[in-house]
């Protein structure tokens, strides 16, 4: 679609690793946003290092330029997500270190007694440093002189990784569901704490229904195939709390953070269906490599980690608890509306084009061939891409007004 | 005192299984007259260096623009006349990178060298699964 003056300098090749970075970007800066926002708060003291704060900003923000402009220019590292220099790697790591400090400093946390939401987040920075080191362990001759190791350090390292942003964001939500509905026991109860410690083990271990087919040990593929499967009790809990579910939903309805909060759970229900399907090694062998998988991925950062990183930015903003944000309100809802349907025709899309290259396959059709055959839904992609992009440029633009509306009203109270 | 013994349980146990992994479960399965030689090593680097990934899957890892590359070498479709006439000219979606000769030498090699790892990749059902 580019003209051709551009396809040279902004090629696939560069403008595909930029999208990761700044889809990785946005996923970890509105959870650290979120952090720095929320530790005060939960301690009931100010942040122990301000300036530390404002390091980690201004060091986050110059690494990025940087990277990008290494992207712009076509200097990679080749690697699945992380396709920047190593160097910027160590950078990446290396401005985290101001987070953690304040976190531990500022809550100083007694885990014996914390909520659920303190151990997710502690859990998420912890295995950020470990999966994020992890992954470049390919520099060392060991890994990377063995394709059957470097691929899997890949799989393994990437597929926690998610999972540790995954424990950021969702100890942000919890945090937010307990301020919305005023009830502190649910965070501290058993049933909360054995679903964060059976996230955890997924975080841990279910990475490997990535590498079905990577000639690993059997026993690395079977361990992941329990694990996965351990999702199940998560399915049944939410069909379980359906009920319960919607009627809170409808009670809360009119706060546009509980509002995003429940299309999370709509995403969260669909994405693991698709999630555990794709981890049943019959299903996973026709599966992988298509845009199925891309389809999961789609819905986990758009469908779940997007609204959820939407729905703490609209409790900071406290849209709908103040009357200068009512129309704002009712604007991002509608916009809201028009993301998750066109949402959804997107995850459709990407289900479709999968399905058409499994057929493909099977009747070993030519890859030329098997690009035409999917044009309808790579076109129903760019349609409702088109409106996700509309929608989520709207609600951001209200998100960042009504930020600098509390802003100032919190200045002049 | 129990959140934190399950905490260490869950984490003593994860870092068990990822030594283990990198020590026994994740051996060389190529041939053993096909090696990551000097040749293979400099294709993977200016594979990296170019991000194919971006376009091109090796073991489901990269992106949709460009076929899987896993097997390619040994797929009689395709083979390794064809990839060495993408990389010499490139293709409709492709471009052309201008490598040299003794680079696309380079490249075959490493995806060579793939193709021969691939054994689960050609049959998974073999391997269990």
């Amino acid at each position: 679609m580019l003209p051709d003056f551009l396809k040279e300098s902004f090629s696939f090749q560069r403008s595909r690793p930029l999208h990761v970075y700044l889809v990785l970007s946005w996923i970890f800066t509105g959870a650290q946003g979120g952090l720095y926002y929320y530790l005060p708060r939960v301690a009931g003291k100010k942040i122990a290092w301000p300036t530390g704060a404002w390091m980690h900003f201004y060091l986050q923000l110059v690494i990025s330029v940087l990277i990008m402009a290494q992207l712009f220019m076509g200097k990679f590292g080749g690697r699945e997500y992380l396709e920047f220099p190593p160097i910027y790697g160590v950078l990446v790591l290396l401005s985290w270190v101001p987070l953690v400090i304040n976190f531990f400093a500022t809550l100083k946390p007694r885990y014996q007694e914390a909520p659920v939401y303190i151990w997710s987040w502690s859990t998420g920075l912890l295995f950020f440093y470990i999966t994020y080191a992890e992954s470049y362990l390919w520099l060392i001759d060991y890994f990377n002189g063995n394709i059957v190791r470097d691929t899997t350090v890949q799989w393994k390292a990437l597929g926690s990784m998610v999972g540790s942003w995954n424990m950021l964001i969702y100890g942000t939500a919890m945090y937010i569901m307990e301020k919305i509905s005023g009830n502190q026991k649910p965070n501290r109860s058993a049933l909360a704490f054995s679903f964060y410690f059976l996230g955890m083990a997924n975080l841990m271990f279910n990475w490997g229904h990535h590498t079905y087919i990577v000639p690993a040990a059997p026993w690395v593929k079977t361990i992941s195939y329990f694990i996965s499967m351990t999702e199940l009790f998560i399915l049944g809990n939410i069909i379980w709390q359906w009920k319960k579910t919607i009627q809170k939903a409808q009670l809360h309805y009119h706060l546009l953070s509980y509002r995003l909060l429940s299309y999370a759970d709509f995403w969260i229900f669909l994405n693991l269906i698709l999630a555990i399907i794709i981890s049943v090694p019959a299903a996973n062998y026709y599966t992988h490599g298509t845009h199925i998988t891309v389809a999961h991925a789609m819905g986990t950062t758009m469908g779940i980690n997007t609204m959820l990183l939407l729905a703490s930015i609209f409790y900071i903003a406290k849209i709908g608890e103040s009357s200068p944000h009512k129309r704002s309100e009712k604007w991002a809802g509608v916009l809201l509306l028009i993301f998750n349907i066109a949402l959804l025709f997107f995850w459709i899309a990407l289900l479709g084009a999968g399905f058409q290259k499994i057929s493909n396959r099977a009747n070993q059709v030519v890859f030329a061939e098997m690009m035409n055959q999917s044009a309808p839904y790579f076109k129903l992609f760019t349609i409702s891409g088109v409106f996700i992009f509309g929608a989520l440029l709207g609600v951001l633009i209200i998100a960042i007004r009504s930020l600098a509306k509390t802003k100032k009203q919190i200045s002049a109270s | 005192m129990l959140k934190i013994y399950v905490f260490s349980t869950l984490f003593a146990a994860y870092s068990f299984y990822t030594v283990l992994i990198y020590l026994t479960g994740t051996k060389e399965t190529a041939p053993t007259n096909i090696s990551f030689d000097s040749k293979a090593q400099e294709g993977k680097k200016i594979y990296q260096q170019y991000n194919c990934a971006s376009c091109h899957q090796l073991y489901g890892l990269g992106g949709y623009l460009g076929p899987e590359l896993t097997t390619d070498y040994s797929n009689p479709e395709r083979g390794p006349l064809l990839m060495r006439a993408f990389l010499e000219n490139g293709g409709q979606r492709m471009p052309n990178f201008h490598f040299s000769k003794e680079q696309i030498d380079c490249i075959m090699s490493y995806l060579r060298y793939v193709d021969a790892t691939a054994v689960s990749y050609k049959n998974p059902y073999r391997n269990g699964y």
